[in-house]
């Protein structure tokens, strides 16, 4: 579904992706792990278009990637949760679900509305309030439901547990594990490798911009390395 | 009591106008988060524009509906050649921006057509209207009609339009609106020729009142600019009640105290709510994320 081969970033001057090689197949969960300013999120910001990149290719189910403009990539099937929720704080919830499928205007949107809810019961009863006042955990629901209502085939989650109570990132997590029975291949971004691992099929492990370890999430969770460096065991 | 009647009628109608040019600032800014200083020389170019049309043989309303549209486009240009290549610098200059983009268009207005004062003929003639003891021109129904007609048509595009709230997404959150597939350029285009097509229109509508010239715009920015700030920048409520408010002060001061102080009426309100309410009257409390 997702091949980037050699992908170079940088920010001005300072490269902070030297080369990334990564592939996710249909209806995988494949997630990347890394400690703290490893460029995960860059090398998400990148599959979105919303972040230049200076070399390598991005191919997305079969088509060239790398230079197609940003607001095109959720048409083709591309969506994104990001950092930091990046919700719309000054609309409601809503409004909020109806901008993330902005790209359409069918019966269909009402559907995938009331799915959201049912997804996030929360959302619901929060529906006409005006996003920002929600708590961080109602927040990433939204940001979730939002990417979710522009139908992709493919989802990049980054670091949706971030700043979550222990009780909420279980629940997010289960909800990326569910997103299998709705057809959504999943490339998730996490600092919490184990929660990570614990629901991937595969997984990459992310060190200064570079691809050091890949292969099955449980050989991953396995390995004395990644135990002793991300899992803290 | 006729002579109270006749200063709110004046009020109004200076204050509709300014509520037409604070409504053109909305549109930009809830788009961009930026002051586009260059909305009184709309209203300006469309003036103008009118006037030479009809000096040219064309009947008043097509005009009219040429300068609308010959002033939507230029505002298109100014969006696509000063503000987009500088998209990223920060907002403060890209509102410096706005303002030698100002003075570019005066100054072009003034060697394109001349530096002389212009009248248009009225829509409905000159005939005043009697009504509770004061008079009000035809032309002033005009200007009132059009500002209460586009604050509607402002109000359900944000509120029940797609493409409305698109636009409020993209001052919001610009990688979220790219995220969720909106071409936020073409968001700033929309945004760019929308509000110069309501700026010259509020030109249109008022010049065969107060006549026009190359320089009537920086005057009517200012007022327009007190007027969104004292409803609250953003909010078309907001631009449609600040800029009335404000023609009445103007008109209160001018008929009770002294003409001479009537500009002084803008530059108070706008000391006053920078300093007491920095929301102005509807302002959207800013929510900050959590
Ligand atoms: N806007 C920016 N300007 C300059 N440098 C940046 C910018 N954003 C990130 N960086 C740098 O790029 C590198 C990678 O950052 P990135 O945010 O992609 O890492 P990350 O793996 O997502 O980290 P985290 O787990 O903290 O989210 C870091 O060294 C960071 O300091
Ligand atoms: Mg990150």
């Amino acid at each position: 579904m997702l091949t980037v081969e050699g992908l170079r970033s940088r920010y001005g001057r300072i490269e902070v992706l030297h080369g990334i090689d990564l592939t996710v197949t249909s209806g995988e969960i494949v997630t990347v792990v890394g400690a703290n300013g490893a460029g995960k999120t860059t090398l998400l910001r990148c599959l979105s278009g919303v972040q230049p990149v200076t070399a390598g290719s991005i191919t997305f189910r079969g088509e060239a990637f790398t230079s197609v403009p940003a607001h095109r990539r959720l048409k083709l099937g591309l969506a994104q949760a990001p950092e930091g929720r990046q919700i719309f704080t000054n609309l409601s919830v809503e409004e909020n679900l109806r901008l993330g499928a902005f790209l359409f205007n069918d019966e269909r949107v009402h559907r995938d509305m009331e799915n959201a809810f049912n997804m996030f019961p929360i959302l619901k009863e929060k529906r006409n309030q005006v996003a920002g006042g929600l708590s961080g955990g109602q927040q990433q629901m939204l940001a979730i439901a939002r990417a979710l209502m522009g139908r992709p085939a493919c989802l990049l989650l980054d670091e949706p547990s971030m700043g979550l109570a222990p009780l909420l990132v279980q629940q997010i997590f289960d909800v990326i594990q569910g997103l299998k029975a709705l057809d959504v291949t999943v490339l998730l971004v996490e600092q919490n490798a184990f929660g990570a691992l614990s629901i991937a099929d595969r997984g990459y492990v992310m060190e200064t911009g570079q691809i050091v370890m890949g292969g099955p999430a449980e050989d991953l969770i396995a390995d004395p390395r990644i135990r002793e460096a991300y899992l803290g065991i | 009591m006729p002579e109270l009647m006749q200063f709110l009628f004046s009020g109004v109608t200076v204050g509709a106008v300014y509520a037409l040019v604070a409504l053109g600032f909305t549109i930009i800014y809830n788009a961009s988060d930026v002051v586009n200083f260059a909305q009184g020389e709309f209203a300006m170019l469309g003036g103008m524009i009118a006037v030479f049309a009809v000096s040219a043989g064309m009947p008043l309303p097509l005009a009219a509906v040429v300068a609308i549209i010959v002033t939507g486009l230029i505002g298109i240009g100014l969006n696509k050649l000063a503000i987009e290549p500088a998209r990223g610098a920060p907002v403060v200059s890209l509102i410096i921006i706005t303002i030698g983009a100002a003075i570019f268009i005066k100054g072009a207005t003034k060697l394109i057509f001349d530096k002389q004062l212009h009248r248009l003929p009225a829509f409905s003639g000159d005939t005043p209207i009697q009504l509770m003891g004061a008079t009000i021109l035809p032309q002033s129904l005009w200007v009132i009609a059009g500002a209460i007609g586009v604050f509607i048509g402002l109000w359900l595009f944000f509120t029940r339009t797609l493409i409305g709230r698109a636009v409020l997404a993209t001052s919001n959150n610009r990688l979220a609106a790219q995220l969720v597939g909106i071409n936020i350029k073409w968001v700033m285009t929309l945004a760019f020729s929308l509000s110069a097509a309501i700026g010259a229109l509020a030109g249109v509508l008022i010049t065969p009142i107060t006549l026009t010239s190359y320089d009537v715009g920086i005057a009517l920015a200012l007022k327009g600019f007190a007027a969104a700030m004292l409803g609250g920048m953003g909010n078309p409520k907001g631009a449609l009640v600040g800029g009335i408010v404000l023609g009445l002060l103007e008109a209160m001061t001018a008929g009770y105290i002294s003409s001479q102080y009537k500009d002084a009426a803008a530059f108070i309100v706008i000391l006053m709510v920078l300093f007491f309410m920095p929301q102005g009257l509807f302002g959207l409390k800013s929510t900050d994320r959590v």
